[in-house]
C-alpha cells in the first residue's frame, strides 16, 4: 500500500474503487433484508419450522399407509381482535391413526350485516411436528367471504405422517393442537371484484339489507371434496 | 504499536505556516457548516454527541426522578405541560413509553456512535496510518450533517401525536410491530422512524468512508497488521455497519409502508408475520451493540499500552479477537428474541453461539490485563477510566453469559436485570471508555489540558454513581420487576429509591465536574505539547503538535520495521 508512489489521481480512482465496492455490499444487505420477506416464508413453509403444517397431494396422501397406532388432535380457533365472527370448531379433539385421513369441520358465523372477508392464519403445536402434520385440504389455503350473517361449515382433511414415529424428538407427542386465527382481510389485499364499494355499505346495516342472501351451509365441503 | 520515522518529526513544522495561511481562507460558516478536514467532521461529531448526551442524559433523569418511589408522581404534571392541556392517565403512560423511546435512540444512535466513529475515529484513524485525510472528505461532511438531520427528526416526533393519547413516539428503540404500525398510527412513529433512515445513511457512508480510508490510505510500511488497534476496531465496527444497518433500513422500510402504504410485511391478516420485523431488527441490533462497543475496546487498548509504557499484549490476537467478535455477532441475533416461541434446538444453537463471543473478548480483557502486568504503571485520568472500563464491562460481560442461557432468559426477559446487564456494557463500558478517551486525546483535539485533578475526581464520582445506578438493577429484576412501566410495587422501592436518589445524583454532579473541566480547559487550560504521554504514547498522532496542523502529512511518514508491534 505505498501511497507515495501513486498521483492524486490514481490514489482518487483506488478510492474510488474500493467505496463503490463497500457501497455495493451495502446495496446487497439492503437487498438482503427485503429478499428476507419471502426467504422466511420460503423456509417455514420447507422445513415446517415452528409449527409451519406441510401441504400435501391427494396423490402423495394415498400412498402413505396409515398405521402404528392413534395421536388426537386438538383443534382451537380464534378470531382476530375485533373482527365480527364466530368461529369455532366442531369437535374439540379427533383421535386419529397415523397416516390415516381425517376431515375436521370448523363453523364459522358472520355475526354483522356486512360482507366480511377473512383469512386464516395456522400452525401447529408442539413446534416440531409441523413437518409431519399434512394438509391435503384446508379452508385456510384460500381466503373466504361470508355474508351477512352467514353461516358455513369448513373442513380441513389432513394427515399426520407416520415418519413421525422414526423421529427421536416428537415420536413421543401424544396430542398434536391445531390452531386457527381468523384476521380480516386488508382492503389493499382484497381482489377486485370483493371490494365492497364503500368500506361499509349504509345498506348492509339496513334492515333490508343483502343478508337475504341464503346461508349455504355445505358448499365449501363439497369444493373441499 | 509501530513507531515513525524521525522524517515525520519535521516534516509538519513548515506545514503549519502554510496552515495557518490556509486557516484564515474560511469564514466560520465555512469552516464548520462545510468542512471537508476530518479533525474539523470529529469536533462536531464530538460537539453533537455531548449535546445529544446532555438530551439523552436528562430524559433518564426524569424517568429515575419517576421511578424514585412507586405510583406516578410526575408523568401527568410533565404530561399535561407538553400536551398543553390536563393529562389523562393514558396520556401520562405514553409519555413514559416517548420517554423510554427517546432515552434509547438518542444514546444509542445520536450519542454513542456519534462519539466514537464519527468523533474519534475520524479524528485519529487518518492520523493513526499517516494519511492527511479521509478518502471522500466530502462524503465525510455529509454523514455529519444527515446525522445531524435524523437527530432532528427524532426531536420533531416529539411535538406531533403518536398515538390517541399524546404526542411523540412511544415505541421503544427497538420499533416492534405490531406496536409500532396499527398500535401507533400518529406521524411522531413516521418521524422516528425517518430520523432512522437519516442516521442509518450516514453510518453506512461514514463506513464506507471508513473502508477506504483504511484500505487506501495507509502510509508507507503501515501494514494492516501495524496498524493501531484502534484503527483495527474502527475497521471492524464499519464492516458491521455496512452489514447490519441496510438490515434495520431495509426492516423499518417495510414498517414504514405497512403503516402508510397498506401493505402487510409484519401483519398477520394479509400473511405477513410480526416475528420476522423482530428477526430483521435483531440481526442489525446485535452487531449494533458490537458496534457501539468496538470503537471502545480499540480505544482501551491504546490507553493501557500508552500508560503501562509496553506495546499491547497479543497484538494480533486483540486485532483478530474483535474480528471474531464481529463475525460471531451476526449469528446470536435470536437469543434477543428466546420467548417468541423458538423451538428447544433453535434456543440451543443461539445460546451456544452467545456463549461463545465470550471467548474472544475473554482474550481482549485478559490481554489487557496482560499488558499491564509487569508495565511501567502511571495512573493519569485515561487510565484510571481504562481500569473502570475493564471492571465494569466485565460485569456486564458475565451478566450477559447469564443471560445467553435460554432457560434463564424465560425467567429475566424484560426484567431490570437486562436494564442492569446492557447498562453495565454499554452506559458503563461505553460510556466509560469514551470518557477515557476523551481525557486521553482531549489535550490533543484542543491543544490545552484538561484538569486531571477534576478528571479523575470525574471518574471515582462517575464510577460510584453509575453502580448504584445499576447495580440493585440486577436484584430487581432477579425479584420481577418488569422494565418500561413507570410504577411498581412497593416491594421494589428500597433499590429504586437507590438508584435515583443516590445513584443518579452522584452520577449527574460528576457530570457536571466533566464540563467544568472542559470549561476550565478552554478557558484557562495549559498549552499541550506535542506528545504529553511521553514514553508509551507511540502512535502517529503524538508525533504532531497539539492540535494538530490543520492538514497533516503532506510528506507521508514512513513507518519503520522495528520488529515489533
Amino acid at each position: 500500500m505505498n501511497t507515495a508512489a501513486l498521483t492524486p489521481k490514481q490514489v482518487a480512482n483506488r478510492n474510488r474503487r474500493v467505496g463503490l465496492m463497500a457501497g455495493a455490499m451495502a446495496v446487497a444487505m439492503l437487498g438482503m433484508g427485503f429478499a428476507a420477506v419471502p426467504f422466511y416464508r420460503w423456509f417455514c413453509a420447507a422445513t415446517g419450522f415452528n409449527g409451519t403444517t406441510m401441504r400435501a397431494t391427494l396423490a402423495e396422501a394415498a400412498k402413505i399407509k396409515a398405521g402404528g397406532g392413534t395421536i388426537s388432535i386438538r383443534f382451537d380457533a380464534n378470531v382476530d381482535r375485533g373482527m365480527g365472527w364466530e368461529f369455532k370448531p366442531e369437535n374439540n379433539v379427533d383421535t386419529v391413526e397415523y397416516g390415516a385421513r381425517d376431515m375436521a369441520f370448523f363453523s364459522a358465523k358472520n355475526l354483522t350485516n356486512a360482507a366480511i372477508t377473512g383469512t386464516a392464519s395456522f400452525n401447529v403445536e408442539p413446534g416440531n411436528v409441523g413437518k409431519y402434520f399434512k394438509k391435503i385440504q384446508c379452508f385456510c389455503f384460500t381466503q373466504q367471504t361470508l355474508a351477512p350473517h352467514e353461516a358455513v361449515r369448513m373442513p380441513v382433511i389432513f394427515y399426520v405422517d407416520p415418519a413421525i414415529l422414526k423421529d427421536p424428538d416428537a415420536r413421543d407427542i401424544e396430542e398434536i393442537t391445531l390452531s386457527y386465527t381468523f384476521h380480516v382481510v386488508p382492503q389493499s389485499q382484497l381482489p377486485a371484484s370483493r371490494i365492497p364499494a364503500s368500506p361499509i355499505p349504509a345498506s348492509a346495516i339496513s334492515a333490508n339489507s343483502p343478508a337475504q342472501i341464503p346461508a349455504k351451509p355445505l358448499d365449501r365441503v363439497a369444493a373441499a371434496r | 504499536m509501530a513507531t515513525t520515522a524521525p522524517a515525520a518529526f519535521t516534516a509538519h513544522g513548515d506545514e503549519h505556516h502554510a496552515d495557518h495561511a490556509h486557516d484564515n481562507q474560511l469564514s466560520f460558516f465555512q469552516r464548520w457548516f462545510m468542512s471537508t478536514n476530518h479533525k474539523d467532521i470529529g469536533t462536531l461529531y464530538l460537539i453533537f454527541a455531548i449535546c445529544a448526551g446532555i438530551i439523552g442524559g436528562a430524559v433518564s433523569g426524569l424517568m429515575r426522578a419517576e421511578l424514585a418511589e412507586p405510583g406516578i408522581q410526575y408523568l401527568g404534571t410533565w404530561a399535561s405541560w407538553w400536551d398543553g392541556k390536563p393529562a389523562e392517565m393514558n396520556t401520562a403512560l405514553h409519555l413514559w413509553n416517548v420517554l423510554i423511546t427517546a432515552h434509547g435512540l438518542i444514546m444509542v444512535f445520536f450519542m454513542v456512535m456519534p462519539a466514537m466513529i464519527g468523533g474519534f475515529g475520524n479524528w485519529f484513524v487518518p492520523i493513526m496510518i499517516g494519511a492527511p485525510d479521509m478518502a471522500f472528505p466530502r462524503m465525510n461532511n455529509i454523514s455529519f450533517w444527515l446525522t445531524v438531520a435524523g437527530f432532528t427528526s427524532l426531536m420533531l416526533s416529539a411535538f406531533v401525536p403518536g398515538d390517541a393519547t399524546g404526542l411523540g413516539a412511544g415505541t421503544g428503540w427497538t420499533v416492534y410491530a405490531p406496536l409500532s404500525t396499527s398500535g401507533s398510527q400518529g406521524p411522531a412513529t413516521d418521524f422516528a422512524i425517518f430520523s432512522l433512515h437519516l442516521a442509518g445513511a450516514a453510518s453506512i457512508m461514514g463506513a464506507i468512508n471508513f473502508i477506504t480510508t483504511i484500505f487506501n490510505m495507509r502510509a508507507p510500511g503501515m501494514t494492516l497488521h501495524k496498524m493501531p488497534l484502534f484503527v483495527w476496531s474502527i475497521l471492524v465496527t464499519a464492516f458491521l455497519l455496512l452489514l447490519a444497518l441496510p438490515v434495520l433500513a431495509a426492516a423499518i422500510t417495510m414498517l414504514i409502508t405497512d403503516r402508510n402504504f397498506g401493505t402487510t410485511f409484519f401483519d398477520a391478516a394479509g400473511g405477513g408475520d410480526p416475528i420476522l420485523y423482530q428477526h430483521l431488527f435483531w440481526f442489525f441490533g446485535h452487531p449494533e451493540v458490537y458496534i457501539m462497543i468496538l470503537p471502545g475496546f480499540g480505544m482501551i487498548s491504546q490507553i493501557i499500552s500508552t500508560f503501562s509504557r509496553k506495546p499491547v499484549f497479543g497484538y494480533l490476537g486483540m486485532a483478530y479477537a474483535m474480528v471474531a467478535i464481529g463475525v460471531v455477532g451476526f449469528v446470536v441475533w435470536a437469543h434477543h428474541m428466546y420467548t417468541t416461541g423458538l423451538s428447544v434446538n433453535t434456543k440451543m444453537y443461539f445460546t451456544a453461539a452467545t456463549m461463545v463471543i465470550a471467548v474472544p473478548t475473554g482474550i481482549k480483557i485478559f490481554s489487557w490485563i496482560a499488558t499491564m502486568w509487569g508495565g511501567s504503571l502511571r495512573f493519569a485520568s485515561p487510565m484510571l477510566w481504562a481500569i473502570g472500563f475493564i471492571f465494569l464491562f466485565t460485569v456486564g460481560g458475565v451478566t450477559g453469559v447469564v443471560l445467553a442461557n435460554g432457560g434463564i432468559d424465560d425467567n429475566l426477559q424484560d426484567t431490570y436485570y437486562v436494564v442492569g446487564h446492557f447498562h453495565y456494557v454499554l452506559s458503563l463500558g461505553a460510556v466509560t471508555s469514551l470518557f477515557a478517551g476523551f481525557y486521553y486525546w482531549f489535550p490533543k483535539m484542543s491543544g490545552r489540558w484538561h484538569s486531571e485533578f477534576l478528571a479523575k475526581a470525574h471518574f471515582y464520582i462517575f464510577f460510584i454513581g453509575v453502580n448504584v445506578i445499576f447495580f440493585p438493577m440486577h436484584f430487581l429484576g432477579i425479584q420481577g420487576m418488569p422494565r418500561r412501566y413507570p410504577d411498581y410495587t412497593p416491594a421494589y422501592e428500597h433499590w429504586n429509591k437507590i438508584a435515583s436518589e443516590y445513584g443518579y445524583t452522584i452520577m449527574a454532579f460528576s457530570m457536571l465536574i466533566f464540563f467544568v473541566n472542559i470549561g476550565y480547559a478552554l478557558v484557562a487550560g495549559r498549552k499541550a505539547e506535542g506528545n504529553y504521554w511521553g514514553e508509551g504514547a507511540t502512535t502517529l498522532e503524538w508525533t504532531l503538535s497539539s492540535p494538530p496542523p490543520f492538514h497533516q502529512f503532506e510528506t507521508l511518514p514512513v513507518i519503520e520495521d522495528d520488529g515489533h508491534h
